[in-house]
């Protein structure tokens, strides 16, 4: 071992025992009377603070530097920080609300992410690194012969990442509102600066070095709260080995609860609101006029009478949100129609893979199921922020080596996320549903300001039906200190902790779509004359460029924040896997047949999510082109009907051409032989 | 480039092993998931066994393959001569 590695090993450490004492300090002053609002503000501050430091500390002006930090990051610590920018808010806040909302469906997220890793372990990451460039459409291009791989495969980086980094400031925007007070769209935007501290000046190097500040953060943030909840329900503080026992009591508690005549009565009040607003849309135009009308007259009536003023507030809200137009009543309608018709569902149990009717397996859950894994599999091995870490290490020994670590910091993450939504469960299930609604815990309220928990009384009997409770899965990590009554500096701890898991995600993402543009498009195509120093303020000025349009993207919530990294995953695989994979493993791929393979992959997930979830584009003139799923699949699988693809593409073209040029034979040869 | 033959019987190790490793990989991942509900009957910590493969079993295996991917290729490395240097796994 090396003094370097040694050194680091120190500092790292103590740094970490330094982070535990200020949590410690803060939970006394708490005790103390400090407010928690300070608390939150101490948490954020501090931590970016901490970040911007050794971003500042880090910086650099060596192209090597910038984009692959020397080529000297040891394979524990490029681990590390291949950890945390892996871990994105996806995982962090995402994962535990998934698993809690859909018990075993969620764990295709656990296997996708963590097999993923296999996939890059074998076939990609010691050949990227032997090969020894920056970025990955480098190795299209070289392996390709030429700038139109070059372009393609550029060109899906900037998709897949850009699409993934938009979660990711959506969920700074999401934290840094709840914990700060800001307004959401304020807090996008607060939030972008914390990410811009870091990667701005140092690139890969301060990235990686943060990375790794940013993991020992995130990771005793996300264990601390389970790991205590695990000890006040069970009696052993170890949550991953005692969540089995939680969820039989879970089990019995869904027993009960699904078969309650109250829950089963809610049921069928949100099945019959659905079906309302079923005959709504039937009786469109005429129906959005009857609908005014009714709201004006029960005001009018409500006025006259002596109903609270909330109650006449709340009907004037509903009619002010009412659609203008036809087409707009519609789309309003439907949405809240499937609200209704989900919330009305009867719920599935939390253990039992693949529920269908009865003790029937449901084939589509399972298809979607197997289909996702393999999507987040893919995507995994073929989304360019995460392979550019292995190009970061010394050796290709080290790069292999350096996933192993990877893998195992991952993996001390995705083992408890099934424990959050475990214990979340059991909290919520024992000592929630059932209470009076006049008397709810406070962490309801304070989650329902920010749109994030909902509930309605739908058959007044003044107490919470589970079906009366709507929780956005984004929240249940966040909340759960609260669900358990913990200390509020455990609340911020974990507010710290899921900003180091999006910032350092959003860190690693928008230096690739940095490079991807300065290096690949600028330097190697547009002017291989360029100085370094004139790449490097490329670099910087499209940086901050990318930043602020994703921050743009982000104010508008385009979706729930696994459903934007589902699809990330989905365009990197279709678009990268195939041709990558091919270009290791058969010579025989020519380059028309990667850029025909690569293109066609693109473009048949893009189709087929579009096709999914949009009706109408209406600067297109194009409208009613939504359609059916084909074989039921989801869009967040959309992937794997965009690699098959790929991958028959790139078959057929090259099999039709002629074999590739003798200089890719030898390139080929380079990258498998040492 | 003339391939010599220990080149490629080193390619040839590699392929091999690389095709072992991702057979458990499909199957742990793919085979046992689709037979999910039918590994119910059986429980390990509490968990029906379909259950605990997702959660922790599976990602436990893929470890392991990378472990023994790393350690297996650093030492062929070594072998036929061509290591440049080694992690600590």
């Amino acid at each position: 071992m090396s003094d370097y590695t040694v050194s680091l090993r120190r500092y790292y450490a103590s740094y970490t025992v330094g982070f535990f004492l200020l949590v410690l300090l803060l939970a006394v002053l708490e005790r103390h009377g400090m407010p928690p609002r300070w608390i939150g503000y101490s948490f954020l501050m501090l931590t970016i603070f901490l970040y911007a430091t050794i971003g500042i500390l880090a910086r650099t002006a060596s192209v090597t530097e910038y984009y692959v930090a020397g080529r000297k990051v040891p394979a524990v610590f490029n681990g590390m920080a291949t950890g945390a920018d892996w871990m994105s808010s996806a995982s962090f806040m995402g994962l535990a609300g998934a698993l809690y909302l859909s018990g075993y469906q969620g764990l295709a997220y656990v296997m996708g992410w963590t097999g993923g890793y296999v996939l890059v372990a074998l076939l990609l990451a010691p050949y990227l690194r032997r090969f020894g460039e920056y970025t990955i459409p480098d190795f299209l291009a070289a392996r390709y012969g030429g700038n139109r791989a070059r372009i393609v495969g550029l060109f899906a980086t900037v998709l897949a990442s850009f699409v993934y980094v938009v979660a990711q400031i959506y969920a700074v925007g999401l934290i840094t509102s709840r914990f700060v007070g800001l307004q959401f769209e304020a807090s996008v935007f607060v939030g972008l600066a914390g990410i811009l501290v870091c990667s701005f000046l140092g690139g890969m190097r301060a990235v990686t070095w943060t990375q790794v500040a940013q993991y020992a953060i995130l990771i005793v943030a996300y264990l601390v709260p389970v790991t205590i909840l695990s000890y006040q329900v069970t009696g052993v503080p170890l949550p991953q080995l005692t969540y089995g026992q939680v969820l039989q009591r879970v089990d019995a508690l869904e027993q009960r609860i699904f078969a309650d005549p109250a829950e089963i009565e809610a049921r069928r009040l949100f099945r019959e609101r659905a079906e309302s607003y079923h005959e709504r849309i039937a009786a469109l135009p005429e129906s959005l006029d009857d609908e005014m009308h009714r709201l004006s007259e029960r005001i009018d009536e409500m006025k006259n009478g002596n109903a609270q003023m909330r109650d006449v507030m709340a009907l004037e809200r509903e009619r002010r949100d009412l659609p203008r137009t036809t087409a707009e009543a519609q789309g309003y309608w439907q949405r809240l129609m499937r609200q209704a018709a989900q919330r009305g569902e009867e719920p599935a149990h939390h253990l039992t893979a693949y529920p269908g009717a009865g003790d029937a397996v449901n084939e589509t859950a399972r298809d979607n199921f197997l289909s996702l894994v393999f999507c987040l599999m893919v995507g995994t091995a073929a989304l360019p922020h995460v392979l550019i870490r292995y190009y970061t290490t010394p050796s290709v020994g080290e790069a292999r080596s350096s996933v192993f670590w990877s893998l195992l910091f991952i993996l001390v993450l995705y083992l408890t996320a099934p424990a959050y939504a475990a214990f979340a469960k059991y909290e919520i299930y024992s000592s929630v549903v059932g209470s009076s609604i006049a008397q709810l815990p406070t962490w309801i309220s304070s989650w329902g300001k920010a749109g994030m928990v909902s509930i309605e009384d739908i058959n007044g009997d003044g107490l919470l039906q589970l079906a009366e409770l709507a929780l956005n899965p984004d929240v249940i990590l966040l909340a759960t200190p609260e669900i358990a009554g913990l200390p509020y500096v455990i609340s911020g701890l974990v507010a710290a902790g899921a900003l180091a898991a999006a910032l350092s995600t959003a860190d690693g993402l928008l230096l690739t779509i940095a490079s991807a543009l300065s290096h690949d498009l600028y330097y190697k195509v547009l002017r291989p004359g360029a100085t370094t120093q004139w790449r490097l303020v490329v670099s910087k000025s499209l940086l901050l460029a990318v930043a602020v349009l994703a921050a743009s993207a982000a104010a508008v919530k385009p979706g729930t924040i696994l459903l934007m990294v589902a699809w990330a995953f989905s365009l990197a695989g279709a678009a990268l896997f195939p041709a990558l994979i091919l270009g290791v493993f058969w010579k025989r791929a020519t380059p028309s047949g990667a850029v025909w393979g690569m293109v066609a992959g693109l473009l048949v997930t893009v189709y087929y999510m579009l096709r999914l979830h949009v009706e109408s584009i209406p600067w297109l003139g194009l409208e009613g082109i939504g359609m059916k799923p084909w074989l039921g699949i989801q869009s967040t699988s959309a992937g794997i009907w965009g690699v098959a693809v790929g991958f028959v593409t790139i078959i057929l073209v090259s099999l039709l051409g002629k074999p590739p040029s003798q200089a890719t034979q030898e390139f080929v040869e380079s990258v498998r032989y040492p | 480039m003339k391939l010599s033959v220990r080149q490629r019987e080193y390619w040839k190790r590699n392929l091999r092993v690389t095709a072992l490793l991702l057979t458990l990989w499909f199957v742990v991942t793919f085979v046992v998931s689709y037979f999910a509900r039918e590994l119910s009957a059986v429980t390990l910590f509490g968990l029906p066994l379909g259950f605990y493969m997702g959660a922790q079993g599976a990602p436990l295996v893929y470890l392991a393959i990378i472990w023994c991917y790393a350690r297996y290729m650093n030492r062929l490395d070594d072998e036929y001569g061509v290591g440049d240097g080694h992690g600590e796994s």
